[in-house]
């Protein structure tokens, strides 16, 4: 029993430290006033302040930023409609139709909007990505909604109309205050996934408009410097705090349906 | 003429694919009364309850408050307020919020319904309790609550769906007063689901007893287990003995019966008309049998029979004797421990003797 469990513990470490320590590695680099990511030289912020510096990659922050927002609040009122009307509606296609371009391989989602785009001779550029990021979005606002819908006592929207609210009154002042915390945590997801996605962005972007994961990417095909290192440091960070919160918003959104 | 009729069931069924929740049900209801609708679960009551409150349409038939037809209203428009099994408080809202809301929703100044409020919290003795949320309420508290909400903007009628079945024993006894009173107090007409019978019986004005989505029998409390009319009403309202027989004859209102494995037996005061030869069911309760090692001084009334205790339950109060007739049959009848320093009057196995005077019993067709 004692050595099982002994057992059990060194290769749950060895499982941590595979997924982590490439990400520990990274953070560490990019405090190290070394251009190679090679050994440890000695600390620095420097790296991060040469990214600020640096035009290019600010107006990609800039670009993912506008992208993640819009995308996420256009996300969270469809998502939050589509989760609704999962609850209602007994169709299951429904459920499938919204729940689809979540397990749709990122690849097969970016080249058929790449090749929507082109049909309907779009320019290709913050619009586009934003259509996309919507699209791939909504799925997972529409999941954190429902998951809170059914643990919702549907006795309180009836004993919201028997007390005198019309039915949008009873949305407004019942429905909706009791989704809230689903619909926030769904919203945080949306823009985490929006913020971090390179592979239907790098097929809806054009030649314009970069994002962060973007600018990493084109970056890293020459080297990977500390400057990228410390982008990846900052965006890792920000996806964090973002999931942290939703998690904590709406414990059930992370376990599925 | 004056109207006292408030509401008005007429022939609603109700169907779900093909199990039939209402059969064609009719029911008046007067206003200022506490009427019960009782029966075991699935016998429609619930149904009834959401057709009136709005919750659900009926495939047939009408339902009018005052003489007209609610049908066509949802259930924001009708003057009527539910109190449901949960209580239904609305988690992200404090209590004062909570009895707020439907005079909110009738767009009434927030003068008035601070002081509305505070009246209301006042009547259910919880004012301390304004700021609290509903989670850190007891459940006889949260009951308390959802009174105040429902009756705040005061209804002209109040539903209630077995809202003391989610209490214990103690609570629930105490909050039948609670309820009988704040009923008597107000005067508003309370329409009330359960299917426990004692409760019903303890609350009510008039009961309908209901069965498989028909009414069985609506009648006050005392009519109602004193004369049941049929089987299944004299089953489900207290304990009851039902003695299978034949009408041999009857004159006036004293019938002749002819018990199966008994014999003759005498039944006076009985209001039906029986025809000769007809199937009936005799009803006796159980405290309405005499049971003693003799019977002293029988009389001429009395049908007595001798037998054997076969099992007894002591229930504190009262012992419950199960006896054994000489044919086999089984009567139950109680006796209450009146003696101080003693339990049981008689112990399994002991002979005893069984009565009950000719209007102990009600005859049922069976």
């Amino acid at each position: 029993m004692q050595r099982k469990n002994v057992l059990l513990w060194i290769s749950a470490a060895l499982v941590y430290l595979f997924l982590y320590l490439p990400l520990v590695l990274v953070v560490v680099f990019s405090f190290n006033d070394s251009r190679l990511n090679a050994e440890w030289v000695g600390f620095t912020w420097k790296w991060y302040g040469k990214l600020f510096h640096n035009q290019e990659m600010l107006t990609a922050a800039m670009n993912s930023l506008i992208i993640a927002g819009v995308s996420a609040a256009v996300a969270t009122v469809l998502g939050t409609l589509a989760g609704l009307a999962m609850e209602q509606s007994r169709l299951r296609l429904l459920q499938m139709l919204v729940l689809a371009p979540i397990a749709m391989p990122e690849i097969l989602m970016g080249v058929s909007l790449l090749v929507l785009f082109i049909m309907v001779n779009m320019t290709l550029g913050l619009l586009s990505i934003m259509l996309a990021h919507i699209t791939f979005c909504i799925g997972f606002v529409a999941l954190a909604v429902q998951a809170r819908i059914s643990s919702m006592d549907p006795g309180l929207v009836e004993a919201a109309r028997d007390l005198g609210a019309s039915p949008w009154r009873c949305f407004r002042e019942i429905t909706l205050p009791l989704l809230m915390p689903g619909i926030l945590a769904g919203a945080l997801m949306a823009f985490t996934l929006s913020i971090d996605d390179f592979v239907i962005t790098f097929f809806t972007a054009g030649v314009g408009s970069s994002t962060l994961p973007l600018q990493i990417y084109s970056m890293v095909k020459i080297a990977v410097t500390p400057e990228v290192n410390a982008v990846s440091t900052l965006l890792m960070l920000l996806t964090l705090v973002v999931i942290t919160v939703a998690s904590r918003l709406s414990p059930t959104v992370f376990r599925g349906e | 003429m004056e109207i006292t009729e408030l509401l008005e069931i007429v022939t609603v069924s109700r169907h779900f694919d093909a199990f039939v929740a209402l059969d064609k049900v009719s029911l008046h209801i007067e206003a200022g009364e506490f009427f019960t609708l009782l029966g075991p679960s699935g016998c429609g009551k619930t149904t009834l309850l959401r057709l009136i409150a709005g919750f659900d349409q009926p495939d047939g038939g009408d339902i009018l408050l005052d003489g007209k037809s609610i049908l066509a209203a949802p259930p924001e428009r009708r003057p009527l307020h539910t109190i449901f099994q949960n209580y239904a408080l609305f988690p992200h809202m404090t209590v004062a919020e909570n009895i707020a809301f439907p005079l909110r929703m009738a767009g009434i100044a927030k003068k008035e319904i601070q002081a509305r409020v505070a009246k209301a919290l006042e009547d259910v003795r919880l004012p301390d309790k304004a700021s609290h949320y509903p989670d850190a309420l007891s459940g006889g508290q949260k009951q308390r609550i959802a009174i105040a909400r429902a009756l705040v903007n005061r209804p002209r009628l109040l539903l209630l769906d077995e809202p003391l079945s989610a209490l214990d024993a103690k609570l629930r006894e105490q909050m039948q007063i609670e309820l009988i009173n704040l009923q008597k107090d107000i005067g508003i007409t309370f329409v009330y689901v359960t299917h426990d019978q004692g409760e019903a019986l303890a609350l009510s004005h008039r009961i309908a007893v209901m069965d498989s989505g028909k009414i069985v029998q609506v009648d006050v409390p005392e009519r109602l287990y004193g004369f049941p009319n049929s089987r299944f009403v004299a089953d489900f309202i207290g304990k009851c003995n039902l003695l299978a027989g034949r009408v041999r004859e009857q004159h006036g209102d004293s019938v002749i019966v002819e018990l199966d494995g008994l014999g003759p037996v005498h039944v006076c005061r009985s209001e039906a008309k029986f025809a000769a030869g007809s199937r009936c069911a005799l009803t006796l309760r159980l405290e309405k049998i005499r049971i003693a090692a003799a019977i002293v001084n029988p009389t001429d009334d009395e049908s007595h029979f001798t037998g054997h205790v076969h099992d007894l339950l002591y229930l504190g109060d009262v012992t419950v004797y199960i006896v054994t007739l000489a044919n086999g049959l089984l009567l139950e009848a109680l006796l209450a421990n009146s003696a101080s320093g003693r339990t049981n009057f008689f112990e399994v196995g002991d002979q005893v003797e069984v009565a009950w005077s000719c209007d102990a019993g009600h005859l049922v067709l069976d």
